[in-house]
């Protein structure tokens, strides 16, 4: 299987990337004039150009807004969960369903080992072409993905496996059947599940951590997130809608909600920043791989070490810690 | 504008000013659903429920914790739980107004300092922490003192081997506080499985409007869920869910009586009954003598 690097497979550009953009363009010009004239030597051009596309993004990725970090978050070629799981999960088996209603391709969820231990792995799943976007409703889960997501944890807690969650969803879906079959319910039911579910759980944000959907993948004993995914209450363009009145005021309400790794870890919220390639996980997907199998591969050695009751108070003193507030003294 | 101009608007202010006073303000209202014109008075007595077509009005947390609970007498008194703990605006947030100054709006008109009272007191004898939301206090949503007030009041309700009610009234989670909002769906969940491991019940009640990261969390969580008639409850906003899927939506979406038929919500019970009924309930589920 091959795996894109960032000389082998043509990168979309983001609007901000348009410069970065146009000097691929003439490199790859100049390696086309090169081909149609062979014996002209381009070589030191060519690595100038390289060079200078080079500091280029470094320079651009060094600076990303927040709402320019929601663009790579969510670019169409970054890697989804079932690329993780092809990459770091061996003997991979998918298990479908909710057992009740139907089986939600939002979410996809399974047997597997990684680094030779059986886990089970669940997480948001979006698609890549048209067709696969749709058949995966753009990774917005149903109840039922969440109540086969439920039914897994369960599942790995009666095994004493491991679970790995991958995050990766713009939110829960909005529709009339999912509001009819108890979305709310669905949601919050795995909070409650996972916050005393015996078994170490760790949650990775690969790309977009959207709200209750997310969340509701999202009670870990650890919480891992890449340098360019980001996690919100509401996704930037619905929160500049209601406080702005409008949604083209996404990137100033993205910069205030405080969405990404760096100040999401600062608030506490997040507890490793999993550095990406430079210019984003779909630049150089197996140099991504390499970095998250070694940090997940860390806390699931030290999480294994915990017996089951440390295990839960961790989780618990973790859950409780979260709210900032301040306390008067009490008349 | 000239002085000639003036006169009829001064005369017209004047004007104005003597037919306020002809209708003292507060002293009558008109029902939103059936339009009646009824006496305040009556409707305060009437649990804010229009004693003509049964509309709920929303009700505030502390009118409605007053409903509930037995009053205090000079033996037993009821305690307020987390009422010290108070929000700070941890993001410096800002759209066209800052969270600060926003928070000190609502605190100033409201009275409360955020949008959820618990309080600890009895129904009918049973012991329970009641938590109710302020709806006026910024939509009733759940930021920082929300999360925290609801797990002291678990907590409390732990010790003193009470029962645990919620009563929620909320648009969701509060956006000005970002993650840390979000974050406040798992802990208040989390709180609540100490309350189970306890064997201790926990009733929520969902009023008009009960929705997102209040709706899916807690609200969703209870042994018993109880809706007051044509409460909205849901996940997504029903204009949401509109621009999404690009349909009408049924009629009676997503209120109480369309959630009691697809199995979501255990019961209705209209205000007026909510204190004897909850406590005929929970005496039930604690094997408490029958209530009077």
């Amino acid at each position: 299987m091959s795996l894109r690097r960032a000389t082998d497979t043509k990168i979309s550009y983001l609007d901000f990337e348009q410069s970065i953009a146009e000097l691929q363009q003439r490199i790859e010009a100049l390696q086309i004039s090169h081909d149609e004239h062979d014996g002209l030597d381009i070589s030191k051009e060519l690595d100038q150009l390289e060079k200078k596309q080079k500091k280029l993004l470094q320079e651009t990725y060094q600076n990303l807004s927040a709402w320019q970090i929601s663009q790579v978050a969510r670019h169409s070629q970054r890697p989804y969960t079932l690329d993780y799981i092809r990459e770091l999960f061996t003997d991979f088996e998918e298990l479908h369903g909710d057992r009740a209603y139907a089986d939600d391709p939002a979410i996809v969820g399974g047997l597997g080992r990684f680094e030779g231990v059986p886990v089970v792995v669940i997480g948001h799943q979006k698609g890549r072409d048209v067709k696969e976007r749709q058949y995966r409703n753009f990774g917005m889960p149903r109840p039922e993905g969440y109540r086969k997501a439920l039914r897994l944890y369960r599942m790995a807690e009666k095994f004493n496996l491991p679970i790995i969650t991958l995050i990766d969803t713009p939110g829960a879906y909005p529709g009339i059947g999912a509001e009819e079959r108890g979305q709310s319910e669905a949601i919050a039911k795995n909070l409650y599940v996972m916050a005393e579910l015996k078994t170490p759980i760790i949650g990775v944000i690969i790309g977009e951590g959207g709200s209750g959907g997310a969340l509701a993948l999202g009670v870990v004993d650890h919480l891992l997130m890449l340098q360019y995914a980001t996690y919100s209450v509401i996704s930037p363009e619905g929160c500049a809608s209601i406080l702005w009145k409008s949604a083209s005021k996404a990137p100033e309400a993205a910069e205030t909600l405080a969405i990404t790794a760096d100040r999401l870890k600062a608030l506490g919220l997040v507890d490793t920043i999993v550095s990406e390639p430079l210019g984003g996980a779909h630049r150089d997907i197996s140099l991504m791989m390499q970095t998250l199998r070694k940090l997940l591969k860390d806390q699931l050695v030290a999480l294994q070490k915990k017996d089951t009751e440390q295990l839960l108070t961790a989780r618990y003193a973790r859950l409780m810690s979260y709210g900032k507030f301040k306390e008067t003294t009490p008349k | 504008m000239s002085w000639l101009e003036k006169i009829p608007q001064k005369i017209q202010r004047v004007v104005g000013a003597v037919n306020k006073k002809n209708v003292p303000e507060g002293l009558w209202s008109k029902c939103d659903s059936c339009q009646s014109v009824l006496y305040k008075t009556d409707l305060e007595q009437n649990a804010e429920v229009c004693p003509k077509c049964a509309h709920h009005n929303r009700i505030g947390a502390r009118a409605r914790l007053n409903q509930l609970l037995d009053p205090d007498t000079k033996t037993e008194k009821r305690i307020e739980i987390g009422a010290n703990v108070e929000p700070i605006d941890p993001l410096k947030f800002k759209d066209s107004k800052s969270y600060a100054d926003r928070m000190k709006l609502a605190q100033k008109e409201v009275g409360e300092k955020d949008a959820l009272i618990v309080i600890q007191g009895k129904i009918h004898a049973v012991p329970v922490v009641a938590a109710a939301f302020e709806f006026k206090f910024m939509g009733g949503s759940m930021g920082s003192v929300v999360g925290e007030r609801f797990a002291r009041g678990v907590d409390a309700a732990i010790k003193s081997q009470s029962a645990f009610i919620c009563i929620s009234a909320s648009g969701g989670a509060r956006m000005q506080e970002g993650l840390l909002s979000l974050m406040q769906m798992a802990k208040t969940s989390a709180a609540l499985t100490k309350l189970s491991q306890a064997g201790l019940p926990y009733i929520s009640v969902l009023t008009d409007p009960t929705m997102g990261g209040v709706s899916a969390s807690f609200a969703m969580l209870g042994d018993v869920i109880i809706a007051e008639p044509n409460a909205l409850i849901g996940f997504a906003g029903p204009r949401v869910i509109e621009q999404t899927v690009r349909e009408t939506l049924p009629a009676g979406f997503q209120r109480a009586e369309f959630l009691v038929e697809h199995g979501a919500v255990d019961l209705i019970i209209d205000r007026r009954e909510m204190r004897q009924r909850l406590a005929n309930i929970l005496s039930g589920l604690m094997k408490l003598p029958k209530v009077a």
